[in-house]
């Protein structure tokens, strides 16, 4: 597996970064995700969509082992991440987050200043030598989330007291502060306004130069927008991925296409 | 939606008529709702009248307590009888009891009759009997202290016997001494004299609060201080431990530990021993913390362990309250910048828990405050005298007393007077509780934050 990505990455094509195989999750005795398999490239944005409650969340939780906070969740499977499955018991969960960032559903700014929203992961990972430093990552990422202008005159005010989609983006520069290989992000863009939501379409863009981007999403348009590759999710089941292009408009499973055309969810 | 548009409605709306006559229903509805409101008003107004009750009662019969009936002397401290041989030796001055130091409040007051041209029929041993027993022991003291001054004359405010500190409050009257033996008719008509001569004042009296303690005899000396010093080392003790043990294992349970039986267990237990009367706790401490490690009976320290038990329950349930009230989103968002399950508790959820926790943690310290019957198994209801400085440096391990043991004592002793100094103690322990539940309000208040 090592010597694969090896080759892959010297002839340079798009090599895999995250690869889940026959992952199943339960959540006590429910089986919410059923025997996925995707391969997840870098330098590319993957978009999960799906009806809801179909395991979109629950499967890119996977991804940075958030599901470990879950007393009842259970994982089996292999999920690697540059080959090293991310589930083997060396891994430290910790380090893992670290490497995979993520955007929650719900924007859930720290009741601090906007600063030390940004600050606070590049501070506890040592990123920044000096004050000097941290200011210049703090600035970086929050141009990056689209919010810099709107908040550069009152970074000490609390986060907690900006708009909905503010915070959203507050919590976007946070996760892209820690310099992130992979970004997950769960419906983003669900409390934006659309001048927002195609000011993070073109950070996911942006983001895409250099990282891998997973996006859930329930706007069909969004996914058609900003992704190369599309999974499509439901009832825990995979049923299809593909390009982007293909999913949208050549879907080959039925239930895609009721989906797609607004028969399902 | 689609059944609408397919058989559209025939039926009359379910709410014709005026908007602008109430229907029956809404009518009577209206009425509940007044009524509703009426027995809220109602208990209200009963619990603030109970409310007003009580602090009348306790500020009219504890007041007292703060003044105090002195008599203004001045002694000659003769050398005959204070220091024979002349050398102010200290060593033989002390020989001199307090018996001895009697005949000099006698002539006390023999010269300030003189002074002021006053006559009285009483016998020089029954004028004197107005002034406290602990007068000879204040007068002692003062020699002691200052040898130099024998042979000359000091001016002394003593306290009066607490008959005479009664009449002057009220408390007793000519017919009430019908049958008591420390005091007599003609002695109340001698205080009166002197009374209108200016030599017996009433005046606020400091060492009731800063005082020690005294014996059955002397309730005009009595005072609350030491107990406060007590009071002051258990709640050092329980906050030292209570705090640091409560907060640790509530972090633990609500955060770090899984959710199994074995926690459940945990969990129950400790909402249990939260509703465990005290006195088991004090039973357990005689048990466990004098008899079995053989700490000392009495002391401060022993107090504030059993305290510290009895508050525990309390500091974990309120913490863990206030550590589930943060909620989860902020956990996540901590982890998922990569932070350990450490940092996110101890960067994120434990400053936003701080003010329930700091909350909880007065309100126990304030019960633990309150606490009585404990104390009692562990002895720390004696009588200790020594005053101020002493009592301070005493330290957790000498006998000490509580503030509630210390009403609890005096409410038991026969005395009257002792049951006014009881009321007056209930007041200084409700100023105490009062203060930390509204630092503990305020605290609550001011850093409460809102999502
Ligand atoms: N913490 C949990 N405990 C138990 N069951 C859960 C938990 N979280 C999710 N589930 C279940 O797992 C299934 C998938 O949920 P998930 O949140 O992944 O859906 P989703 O696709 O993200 O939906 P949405 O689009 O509404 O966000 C659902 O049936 C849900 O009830
Ligand atoms: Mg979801």
């Amino acid at each position: 597996m090592n010597d694969m990505t090896f080759v892959e990455r010297t002839v340079d094509t798009r090599q895999t970064k995250i690869a889940a195989k026959n992952v199943q999750v339960y959540y006590g005795e429910t089986h919410a995700i059923k025997d996925v398999n995707v391969e997840i490239e870098d330098k590319t944005v993957t978009a999960f969509i799906g009806p809801s409650g179909c395991g979109k969340s629950t499967f890119l939780r996977c991804l940075n082992r958030m599901n470990d906070t879950i007393d009842i969740c259970r994982v089996q499977g292999d999920i690697l991440l540059d080959g090293e499955d991310i589930y083997d018991k060396r891994v430290d969960p910790v380090q893992l987050r670290a490497k995979v960032g993520m955007v929650f559903q719900k924007p859930n700014p720290f009741p601090k200043s906007i600063y030390d929203n940004v600050a606070y992961g590049p501070r506890i990972h040592g990123l920044a030598k000096n004050k000097a430093e941290l200011d210049e990552i703090v600035e970086k990422s929050l141009r990056r989330g689209a919010i810099w202008d709107e908040v550069k005159d009152r970074l000490d005010a609390p986060g907690t007291g900006l708009s909905g989609g503010q915070q959203q983006r507050l919590c976007i520069a946070r996760a892209v502060a820690t310099e992130p290989e992979v970004l997950l992000m769960d419906e983003p863009c669900s409390a934006l306004d659309p001048i927002a939501t195609a000011q993070v379409e073109e950070l996911i863009d942006d983001l895409r130069q250099r990282y891998s981007v997973v996006i859930v999403t329930h706007s069909m348009q969004q996914a058609a927008r900003v992704s190369q590759k599309t999974a499509f999710f439901h009832l825990g089941n995979l049923v299809e991925f593909g390009e982007t292009g293909q999913i949208f408009t050549n879907p080959e499973d039925p239930r895609t296409e009721s989906y797609i055309t607004g028969r399902i969810g | 939606m689609t059944d609408h548009s397919q058989s559209p409605d025939t039926q009359p709306s379910k709410h014709a008529g005026s908007l602008l006559s109430p229907s029956p229903g809404t009518i009577k509805r209206n009425r509940a709702e007044a009524r509703f409101k009426g027995y809220g008003i109602a208990a209200i107004a009963v619990g603030l009248l109970m409310l007003l009750v009580l602090v009348f009662t306790i500020v009219s019969k504890g007041v007292g307590a703060y003044t105090q009936t002195f008599i203004t002397l001045d002694v000659e401290l003769l050398e005959s009888k204070l220091d024979k041989k002349g050398n102010r030796n200290l060593d033989d001055i002390k020989k001199v009891t307090t018996f001895g130091y009697a005949p000099l409040i006698k002539n006390a007051f023999a010269t300030k009759l003189e002074e002021l041209g006053l006559e009285t029929d009483l016998k020089a041993k029954d004028q004197a009997k107005i002034v406290s027993k602990s007068a000879a022991a204040q007068l002692r003291e003062y020699v002691i202290a200052n040898p130099d001054m024998i042979g000359k004359t000091v001016t002394f405010k003593f306290l009066t016997n607490s008959r005479v500190d009664g009449y002057m409050k009220g408390r007793v009257s000519r017919e009430s001494i019908a049958k008591d033996k420390s005091i007599s008719v003609a002695q109340l008509d001698f205080v009166d004299q002197l009374v209108a001569a200016g030599v017996i004042k009433k005046t606020f009296n400091l060492d009731f609060i800063l005082g020690a303690d005294a014996s059955d005899q002397r309730p005009e000396a009595a005072g609350m201080g030491v107990s406060m010093v007590g009071s002051l080392f258990m709640m050092l003790v329980v906050l030292a431990l209570a705090l640091p043990i409560g907060v640790a294992a509530s972090i633990y349970l609500e955060e770090f530990a899984p959710q199994n039986w074995l926690t459940d267990i945990i969990e129950v237990n400790i909402s249990n021993l939260a509703a465990v009367p005290s006195i088991v706790f004090g039973i357990l401490g005689l048990a466990v913390f004098i008899n079995y490690m053989h700490l000392p009976t009495s002391a401060p320290l022993v107090g504030g362990l059993v305290l510290t038990l009895m508050t525990l329950p309390t500091i974990i349930i309120s913490t863990r309250a206030s550590l589930k009230s943060v909620p989860p989103s902020i956990r996540d968002a901590a982890l998922g910048v990569g932070a350990s399950k450490m940092q996110s508790v101890f960067h994120h959820v434990l400053p936003l828990a701080a003010p329930g926790i700091l909350t909880g943690t007065i309100i126990g310290l304030a019960q633990a405050l309150g606490e009585t019957a404990p104390l009692l198994l562990i002895g720390m209801v004696g009588f200790i005298a020594s005053n101020a400085p002493d009592s301070l440096s005493s330290g957790l391990l000498s006998p000490n007393s509580a503030m509630p043991a210390q009403i609890y004592e005096w409410a038991k002793r026969a005395d009257p007077a002792f049951y006014e100094r009881a009321w007056g103690g209930i007041i200084i322990l409700l100023v105490f509780l009062v203060t930390m539940n509204t630092v503990a309000v305020i605290l609550r208040r001011r850093f409460e934050r809102r999502w």
